[in-house]
């Protein structure tokens, strides 16, 4: 996005950066609800965000992407600087694929997580929710690698659901159905080119499109001109959130605090105690926290990540949870109802020493319905997760519509 | 892959030869790999012309901590003084030179100024035997509940308690104040004051207003403590050192390779697990231990690919910035310095008018460029040592500052030439046949004593000697006592606590550490 005019700026009658979508997401936003991300306006709801939601899950629901911090990093040392940067092995991402990976400090504590896209040899786009060129600067010291965010130079829409695959087709993007699960290619579009992802933050059939903010309209457009007969509509970031708890995705500075924004001592986790050991790959190059981390696997982790499968549907946010002896063992970090799964989800952090699968536990939930309070200890049970999986996640080609 | 030691040392500076001569009188198999062809790194004889000899890098033996000669057996191993306890003597144009004697008196000032100097070197005594304490142990922890560390912290804390309320004040008031403000509160003499100052600057990125230039006083003068008043002259010059510490090294059992430079230290997943020469070979040890600078250690030898950001950062903002070069004259004979006797001329020569001068001269090196004033200190060795020059021939070498190791014009023969010029043109203020005399002549910048003698920056304490850069947090936190981000790699040079000099404490402590962390520490 070229950068604003003090006039233009003053026009917008908001301190928030408008996408390039925004002319198309405005006129659809039904409700003016607005949502600030990371200094971007987008739709937090446009009309009914159980509509929104449901998209997502039966029909294609298209969401603006563009805030999503964005860094291109090229050159010759490119992947090794991102595999000492990250806890995964980036050799192992080749060129066409993405990866979702977590990075951490010295303390092994995690900094954020994100993906990586493989875009050609030596070319790597990294996305992450936090604003962190610093910090990637700094650790480019010896590599040969040129860093730019190119946040505003990249629009992006996510397009998830069952029929997205179908809108893409119509749309004219031939052999999509092909791409398999985190992979990405291109297509010509409009003189300029269009990157297509199969990736996503809802846990279903899904891709991001990503293109020059002059196409964006353009892309939109096509999109919404394609996608009519597959019942497409945007949706908010409210509708995601419900998707990705239902999908068992954590969130940066909702699940947990990214290292560099702590406050207070002791309320970082590592990769371990956010569930996403499995990111941590002693066996590639030296990374950043290395010795951290694996001093923490001998010696074992402070906390554990839960997926607890709540009895009930009342929503357990900002719950305590308790072992069945009533002792307060930790806390949930987010929760919601998964209508398609038809479960009641939460997300928490414990004492490592609880928190198997199968263990029952117990969340203290209180809710209000017309200014009273009640108190329900609910049976809490961990179960791996995620509740929501559908096999058309992973189908290539999916079925047609 | 050949042999395996126990200690791989990278470098044979006298730190490294010290440290890996205590490791194998503690029973390690060490050996050492020193790049150059000869031993003791920065304490270097070095032929310049042809039968003409300097002390290249160091050039004055002030500091040697005793213990570790007495350890060592250094004078049966060959280390021989030429001199011991000269003067250093302030140069005057009109000839009225202040003069601080070996006997720790002071010539050539008022007498209210001698009773002063007296009571200022009484002061500066009693801190430097506090400092004593500090650099024989290894730095203590800030926060680490550690016994080792509380009673040295408790030792170091009676000994400020022991030193009185007046004096204790005194100490911590100084420790954070500059050398031109301390000169200026306690003397009158001009070129008193601008030569008791220079012993502030000698080596550092700093002129005597800069902060902490009187912790610099104090380090260069811990010698008073060691047995030295002032200035010594090693015979052979200070390559003897390198000598003589080898020989006990090779008595103690330690192998010793030189011209054989480390290209990498190789590291498994989890430590170091040895050190690649550059000739390709490979070297297995269970601890490799570093003499290397800081700089040179990590981003050249481990790599930076290596190390978490945040050490590489650590690394990147050691502060190395160097200005000292060095001048060195193949003389026809010895110069004559106005209201010097031929006697006197062996003795330690500063010029540095006065205190303005010094700070003057640092400015230019502040953005980048020489001392159009330079200032100098002068050995003429040959007057004590007759073997490093041909028969009735002298040399002279001179410690001159300030040159900037990266010179904003860059330095090439030209503008090498222009600082050589002008720092024979100041000599010769003071000594003006001296021109006549000039065999042949050599200047080092620090660049070019980066590339000779393998230290970063050409920095005579591998990273300054300043208040954020020592004890604890020496080279920088998280690389201390001795150990560093990386398991099984130590650091023993001058870069660690408690710095450096000719003076051995970095490689003793260290081993200390070593030995007393046991096995594969
Ligand atoms: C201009 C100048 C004047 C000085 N004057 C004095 C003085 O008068 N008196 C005094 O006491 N001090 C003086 N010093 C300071 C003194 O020289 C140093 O502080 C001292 O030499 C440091 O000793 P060290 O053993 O720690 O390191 P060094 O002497 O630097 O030794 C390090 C050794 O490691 C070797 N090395 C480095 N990299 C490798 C590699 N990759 N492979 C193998 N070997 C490697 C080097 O070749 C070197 O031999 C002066 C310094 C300078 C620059």
């Amino acid at each position: 996005m070229s950068e604003v005019s003090v006039q233009q700026a003053n026009d917008r009658e908001t301190m928030l950066i408008h996408t390039p979508f925004h002319s198309r997401s405005s006129a659809l936003n039904k409700l003016n609800s607005w949502e600030n991300w990371k200094g971007f306006m987008v739709a937090h709801e446009y009309d009914d965000y159980e509509l929104e939601y449901f998209a997502i899950r039966s029909q294609t629901g298209v969401m603006d992407l563009t805030p999503m911090t964005k860094y291109r990093i090229t050159g010759p040392d490119a992947e090794a600087y991102l595999n000492r940067l990250v806890t995964r092995d980036v050799t192992k991402i080749k060129v066409g694929r993405v990866g979702y990976t977590v990075w951490c400090n010295s303390d092994g504590q995690v900094m954020d997580d994100g993906t990586i896209f493989h875009l050609a040899e030596d070319e790597y786009r990294l996305c992450s929710y936090t604003h962190c060129i610093d910090w990637l600067m700094w650790s480019a010291e010896g590599f040969d690698v040129e860093i730019v965010d190119e946040t505003k130079q990249v629009a992006a829409l996510a397009v998830q659901g069952p029929t997205s695959c179908s809108c893409l087709m119509a749309m004219g993007l031939e052999g999509i159905e092909n791409l398999k699960p985190f992979g990405l290619t291109t297509f010509p579009f409009e003189g300029g080119e269009l990157m297509v992802s199969r990736t996503g933050f809802t846990g279903d059939l899904g891709y991001e499109l990503w293109v020059e903010p002059a196409l964006a309209e353009a892309l939109w457009d096509q999109l919404f001109a394609a996608g009519k007969q597959y019942l497409i509509r945007p949706f908010g970031l409210y509708a995601l959130d419900m998707a990705r708890k239902e999908a068992g995705f954590i969130q940066a500075a909702v699940d947990f605090v990214p290292a560099e924004d702590q406050v207070r001592v002791g309320r970082t986790r590592s990769p371990f105690e956010i569930g996403l050991g499995w990111l941590v790959d002693f066996n590639k190059p030296f990374f950043n926290g290395r010795k951290a981390l694996l001093k923490e696997k001998e010696n074992g982790s402070r906390y554990r990540f839960v997926m607890l499968d709540i009895e009930g549907n009342k929503p357990a946010n900002n719950s305590f949870i308790l072992n069945k002896k009533g002792k307060v063992i930790g806390t949930v970090t987010s929760a919601g109802w998964c209508p398609s799964a038809k479960a009641n989800v939460a997300f928490g952090q414990v004492d490592a020493k609880y928190g198997e699968i199968g263990e029952e536990l117990i969340t203290e939930i209180y809710y209000e319905r017309e200014l009273h309070w009640t108190k329900v200890l609910a049976k809490s049970v961990v179960v791996k997760g995620p509740m929501y999986d559908p096999p058309r996640r992973r189908a290539t080609p999916p079925a047609p519509f | 892959m050949t042999k395996s030691y126990d200690v791989v040392m990278v470098g044979g500076g006298h730190n490294g030869l010290i440290c890996a001569t205590y490791l194998a009188k503690a029973g390690r198999r060490v050996l050492v790999l020193e790049a150059n062809e000869q031993l003791g790194g920065g304490a270097a004889t070095r032929e310049f012309h042809p039968g003409f000899s300097v002390s290249a890098c160091a050039q004055w033996m002030y500091s040697l901590n005793p213990t570790i000669a007495k350890d060592l057996n250094l004078a049966s191993h060959g280390l021989q003084y030429a001199a011991k306890n000269l003067h250093s003597i302030a140069l005057a144009k009109d000839a009225k030179h202040v003069t601080i004697t070996g006997e720790g008196g002071v010539e050539g000032v008022s007498a209210q100024d001698k009773a002063a100097y007296r009571e200022f070197r009484r002061k500066m005594g009693k801190f430097s035997k506090l400092l004593d304490k500090l650099f024989t142990v290894r730095p203590p922890k800030v926060i680490e509940n550690n016994w080792t560390d509380r009673i040295n912290l408790l030792k170091i804390g009676l000994g400020v308690k022991l030193l009185g309320k007046a004096d204790m004040y005194e100490l911590l008031r100084l420790g954070l104040i500059n050398m031109f403000d301390v000169m200026e509160e306690t003397f009158d003499d001009e070129l008193l004051k601008s030569l008791i100052s220079f012993d502030g600057v000698l080596g550092a990125h700093m002129g005597p207003r800069s902060p902490g230039t009187v912790y610099g006083y104090l380090y260069r003068h811990m010698g008073d403590v060691y047995g030295f008043n002032g200035p010594a002259l090693v015979k052979g010059g200070m390559g003897s050192v390198g000598v003589a510490l080898a020989n006990a090294a090779t008595a103690a059992g330690v192998e010793i390779r030189s011209a054989a430079r480390v290209k990498s230290i190789d590291l498994t997943a989890e430590r170091a697990s040895g050190v690649t020469l550059e000739n390709g070979e490979s070297i297995s040890a269970t601890l490799v231990v570093s003499n290397a600078d800081p700089k040179t250690t990590f981003n050249n030898l481990v790599g930076r690919r290596n190390l978490e950001t945040n050490t590489v950062r650590r690394v990147k903002n050691f502060r190395t910035k160097a200005s000292a070069a060095k001048l060195h004259l193949a003389l026809d004979g010895l110069p004559e310095f106005t209201g010097l006797s031929a006697g006197q001329v062996g003795n330690r020569l500063v010029i540095a008018p006065d205190m303005h001068h010094i700070e003057r001269a640092f400015n230019c090196a502040k953005y980048g460029e020489f001392s159009t004033a330079p200032v100098l200190d002068i050995s003429i060795a040959t007057v004590h040592d007759k073997g490093l020059a041909p028969e009735g021939k002298h040399v002279l070498s001179a410690i001159v500052q300030f040159a900037p190791g990266q010179l904003k014009a860059g330095w090439t023969e030209a503008t090498k030439n222009a600082f050589k010029e002008l720092a024979i043109n100041t000599i010769a203020d003071y000594a003006p046949g001296i021109k006549e005399l000039i065999i042949a002549s050599e200047l080092l910048t620090p660049a070019d004593l980066e590339g000779e003698y393998n230290m970063t920056d050409g920095h005579w304490h591998h990273g300054d000697i300043s208040l954020d850069q020592v004890v604890m947090m020496r080279p920088f936190p998280g690389s201390e006592q001795y150990g560093t981000p990386v398991d099984g790699l130590y650091l023993c040079g001058a870069g660690a606590h408690p710095g450096g000099n000719v003076m051995g404490l970095a490689g003793k402590n260290a081993a200390n550490e070593i030995i007393k962390r046991g096995g594969s520490a």
